[in-house]
């Protein structure tokens, strides 16, 4: 027994010990439970979204505070639900579905169950906090609106959904992110980066301090800066003349591509998508299958671009050679081609040549050439190849690009479409000839105009359209907006068009839109159009399409305007043109008439008319 | 100058002792870095330290076997003279460090002599108890055997360092192989016993208890006149026992020793503060789970949740980083040296050799089963290191020098 009491006990308490680990490590989990839960407790502080201000340095986008409730499941304790719910203005029966939806996110982690609550809700709620265990407040910021224009261009925050918390785990419950806009587009620069703090946690669930000195922790980092293209005071002046219209405005500054205005109507005010007002707002303006408030016209409507496409087809004919300047074609009130088929045109002088052909927009004029033009192929597949790689070298038939996150592509048919619609290839030049006047099978959006109408103005070049200017006050360098993008017309052929749109200034279709002391050149174009009621197809009032840039020499900005069912192109696109270029150059209008005039019309009527039910007529 | 032959020395022993030195090391690099780690030899970090502490120890090793062998027998008496003296000499020259004066601080360097003293301790037992005229039969001769124990324990507890004169309770297992009577093992399991009874269902029950088993006792026996004095004696010395336990607990204790003990026992589960060691300790065990969280990469340790974890608690950071396999081996590792060292000591042609050899054993023992019983949260909090593993250069040589005169001792066992 002397002899091996010892060693009895060291196997003993060898075995006890190893029992021990054996329950602590691997039968009772609940330790390994405590260590995730207990030990950090961590506490996000959200930054400041960056600031967003126009091309003058005006403050557009700054923020507010807000504040959001969220409560993690197992930490909740009974509490007086009435007056829970009559403080924070919701219904029981929401509250018990935000639990639930909770209770599936994670019984652990902070569920925001009411997002966004102003500062005086806020107030209310505070002094009775403390009987509502389980519930946790979160400050964030919110957007505070200094314009109510723009909405289009700017976007709007909103919490995250549940999708894309599922899908990406660096967001949180009630993280806001970007939709739409610049806000969406430069997200990640505009929201900063949240701050981090450690807390050590006690078997209570209390912070006893920070998590091994704060070394760990980090401060939140303010979001970056933008400084956009956008002119402000034009945005909202275009937005003035639109209004009781539908369409587009799309200002662009020729030399660098920067987007002075993005107009779209009907728009709304930026400030009805903040906080908790966002998601009624925003449904009620998403149902409006009519007005589309929400719908960007600017970069999404796509519409056959009319007349203004004329010029560029001016240009493919002068680059390859089947036309010079001097050339005349004449006009019979059109141009008649073949088995009694004939475009028509209005009246005016004939022949005409180039300049003139633009300036009263003679469609027999560009049918001629346009037709010239796809001939000079040995055939006509190769003609259109052709043709389609000039109109492709100025952006038009594919995304442009821009730093906006939605667009159109348009349309530039190909050979193969020509093709595919018309069996055994049996189609020739004279097939294809409504796209010699902007109509049939082309297709553009309001920017790929304005960014075509930009190259002109340059004879020949562009840059790709953006929105943002500086980015923490450091001017944006990414090539995509930087490097110049030759057309492959050169630069000699452009002189003789932008005569031509000049006149239409001086004694053209425009004649009664001139400007005094700027030298205007421009294009009108009248877009024919249906629509589909009740299943049947009925055309409307043509859209009213207006090009523009100014002054001829140097030109600072170049423009497209869409008039949804405004008639002809100098009726509303091209007074709201000259009221742009005058209102950019010189700051203020001085052609009250025109501004009258425009602001006093309403389409409205003509909106209503074709849902009235009655019979009614169009172009009046 | 008696140079030992390489091939008498127990390797065994020294692989596991250089295994558990190592391992130490790599859990106090885990537990006492941030972030990073700029160099393993950092002097300004723990680990760097313990580094220089495992150089010199190999340097000490290296002079233990240099030494005559006879000089730890001979000088047994004057060494542990010594050694007292360092201990009482604290509370003048010491320096106080977390409430306890248990150092000496000569500039940069710090020495904890009741690490050394432990050494001192074992050599005098074994020297006395070894001597001829020694007889553990007689009760003068049991009483100065214990006075060796006694007064280091005393002088420890002075300092205050209960924790250290808890070790010395070891010796009793020498003591008891070389023939002390058992009524003493005996006497201290009940005391044990009746002191956790006491605590957990106090004292007057304890008395009724041993009433009802001398009286069932008394009835059932037939020589009734012969046992009556002795079950008499019985319960008054367990009523006593209990009583200045309790009083003891209520009255002596301070309330720190009081909440270790109610801890342990469960009877405050969730006492603010106080349990927080023990309480994060377990967490970081159970968090390890079966293989650990890998070198480094516990989250309790990396959170500094154990306080104390590369000195008392660096047993967390095993049972966190290294989960149940590397705990068991830890375990096993500790065991095996216990085992190997008594069955060498038992081996010993000369009473010193296995007398030492038990104590060290003993000594080494006990440090193990207080340290682990309190980081797993089966014993009260007591603050001594776990051997070979704990940060510090003291406790480091002191444990070395322990087992290596024992393993110079065996290496020159035919040399007698």
């Amino acid at each position: 027994m002397r002899r091996i009491l010892l060693v009895i006990l060291i196997v003993l308490v060898g075995v006890g010990f190893t029992a021990r680990l054996f329950y602590l490590q691997v039968i009772n989990d609940s330790y390994a439970n405590l260590s995730k839960n207990n030990a950090v407790k961590v506490k996000y502080e959200i930054p400041q979204r960056g600031y967003i201000f126009d091309r003058n340095g005006k403050l557009l986008v700054a923020n507010q505070p807000s504040y959001d409730v969220s409560v993690i499941i197992k930490d909740l304790k009974p509490f007086d639900t009435t007056e829970f719910c009559s403080l924070l203005k919701i219904s029981k029966e929401r509250l018990i579905k935000q639990f639930k939806k909770a209770r599936n996110y994670s019984v652990r982690l902070p569920y925001v169950v009411v997002p966004q609550l102003t500062k005086s809700e806020y107030a209310y709620l505070q002094e009775k906090m403390y009987k509502y265990e389980g519930f946790y407040i979160q400050k964030r910021s919110l957007r505070d609106y200094n314009t109510k224009s723009a909405a289009n261009v700017l976007g709007y925050i909103s919490e995250v959904n549940d999708a894309t918390l599922r899908r990406n785990p660096k967001f949180k419950s009630g993280d806001l992110i970007g939709l739409q806009g610049v806000e969406q587009q430069y997200d990640s620069i505009l929201r900063g980066v949240k701050g981090v703090k450690y807390f050590q946690k006690d078997r209570f669930n209390r912070e006893i301090g920070s998590y091994k000195e704060a070394k760990f922790d980090t401060l939140a980092v303010k979001g970056e800066d933008l400084k956009l293209t956008i002119d402000v005071n034009l945005q909202e002046y275009g937005e003035l003349l639109m209004q009781n219209k539908r369409g587009g405005i799309v200002a662009l500054e020729p030399s660098s591509g920067e987007i002075l205005a993005l107009v779209t109507a009907p728009s709304y005010d930026p400030d009805l998508l903040v906080g908790r007002k966002r998601s009624p707002n925003f449904t009620k303006m998403h149902y409006d299958s009519l007005a589309k408030p929400l719908f960007d016209r600017g970069l999404l409507a796509q519409y056959p671009p009319g007349s203004p496409f004329k010029t560029i087809n001016a240009l493919i004919a002068l680059q390859e050679n089947v036309i010079t300047k001097e050339d005349k074609f004449y006009c019979y009130h059109g141009y008649s081609y073949g088995r009694g088929r004939k475009m028509g045109c209005h009246s005016h002088s004939s022949p005409v040549r180039l300049k003139d052909g633009i300036a009263f927009s003679c469609n027999a004029y560009f049918a001629q050439i346009y037709r010239k033009t796809i001939e000079k192929g040995r055939t006509p597949q190769l003609g259109i190849t052709t043709w389609r790689n000039h109109l492709k070298s100025f952006g038009l038939g594919d995304y442009l690009g821009y730093d906006l996150p939605i667009g159109g592509p348009g349309k530039i048919p190909t050979a193969n479409y020509y093709d595919r619609i018309y069996p055994n290839k049996s189609w020739k030049g004279v097939t294809t000839l409504s796209n010699a006047i902007g109509q049939g099978e082309v297709i553009t959006t309001p920017i790929q105009l304005a960014n075509m109408t930009a190259a002109i103005a340059n004879r020949g070049f562009f840059y790709t359209p953006h929105i943002v200017k500086e980015i923490n006050n450091k001017v944006v360098t990414d090539p995509q907006f930087t490097v110049r993008k030759n057309t492959t017309i050169d630069p000699v052929h452009f002189e003789p068009v932008v005569d031509g749109m000049e006149q239409v200034f001086t004694k053209g279709t425009a004649y009664f839109l001139k400007v005094p002391g700027i030298n205007i050149c421009g294009k009108t174009g009248t877009s024919e159009n249906f629509t589909r009621i009740d299943g049947k197809r009925i055309q409307l009032t043509d859209h009213s399409i207006f090009i523009a840039f100014a002054p001829k020499e140097n030109p600072k900005i170049a423009l497209a305007v869409f008039v949804e069912n405004g008639y002809w192109g100098a009726r509303y696109a091209g007074r709201i043109s000259s009221l742009m270029i005058e209102k950019y150059l010189k700051g203020t209008v001085t052609v009250k008439p025109i501004e009258d005039w425009v602001l006093s019309h309403s389409l409205q009527d003509e909106y209503d008319k074709p849902y009235s039910g009655k019979p009614f007529k169009i172009n009046q | 100058m008696a140079k030992s032959n390489i091939t008498s020395i127990d390797w065994l022993t020294v692989l596991i002792y250089v295994l558990l030195v190592g391992f130490g090391w790599v859990n106090i690099i885990s537990s006492s870095m941030g972030n990073s780690i700029d160099s393993f030899f950092d002097m300004s970090e723990p680990y760097g330290k313990q580094a220089l502490w495992i150089g010199l120890g190999f340097v000490l090793i290296v002079l233990i076997f240099a030494t005559e062998t006879r000089f730890y027998e001979r000088f047994s008496g004057v060494i542990f003279v010594i050694s007292m003296v360092s201990l009482a000499g604290l509370h003048v020259f010491g320096k106080t460090i977390s409430g306890a004066t248990s150092w000496y601080v000569f500039g940069p360097i710090s020495l904890q002599p009741s690490e050394f003293a432990k050494v001192a301790t074992a050599l005098a037992l074994a020297m006395y108890v070894s001597d001829l005229q020694t007889n553990l039969k007689r009760a003068k001769d049991q009483l100065k055997a214990f006075l060796i124990l006694l007064i280091p324990a005393f002088l420890v507890l002075t300092q205050p360092d209960a924790g250290s004169a808890i070790i010395y309770a070891a010796l009793i297992f020498p003591l008891y192989r070389e023939g002390v009577n058992s009524i003493y093992i005996l006497l201290g399991f009940s005391t044990i016993i009746v002191f956790v009874l006491t605590l957990v269902i106090g004292s007057t029950y304890i008395v009724l208890l041993a009433i009802a088993l001398a009286i069932g006792i008394y009835i059932y026996n037939k020589k009734k006149k012969k046992i009556i004095r002795k079950l008499l004696l019985g319960v008054v010395l367990i009523s006593a026992l209990s009583f200045s336990v309790d009083f003891v607990f209520h009255n002596i204790f301070k309330q720190h020793h009081r909440d270790r003990f109610n801890i342990v026992l469960g009877k405050e589960v969730d006492a603010k503060g106080i349990g927080y060691n023990t309480n994060q300790s377990e967490i970081a065990i159970g968090n390890g789970g079966w293989l650990g969280k890998g070198w480094t990469k516990g989250t309790q340790t990396k959170g500094n949740f154990v306080p104390e974890q590369h000195t008392d608690y660096i047993f967390s950071t095993v049972g966190e980083e290294w989960g149940f396999m590397g705990s068991f081996f830890v375990i096993v590792l500790f065991s095996v040296l216990f085992l190997r060292i008594i069955y060498l000591a038992e081996r010993q042609k000369r009473q010193f050799n296995r007398v030492y050899g038990y104590s060290v054993a003993s000594i080494i023992f006990m440090h193990f089963f207080v340290n682990i019983g309190m980081v797993t949260g089966v014993l009260p909090t007591v603050g001594i290191p776990l051997p070979f593993f704990s940060y510090g250069g003291s406790g480091l040589w002191g444990f070395t020098m322990l087992l290596f005169v024992f393993i110079k001792l065996d290496a020159d066992r035919m040399k007698a």
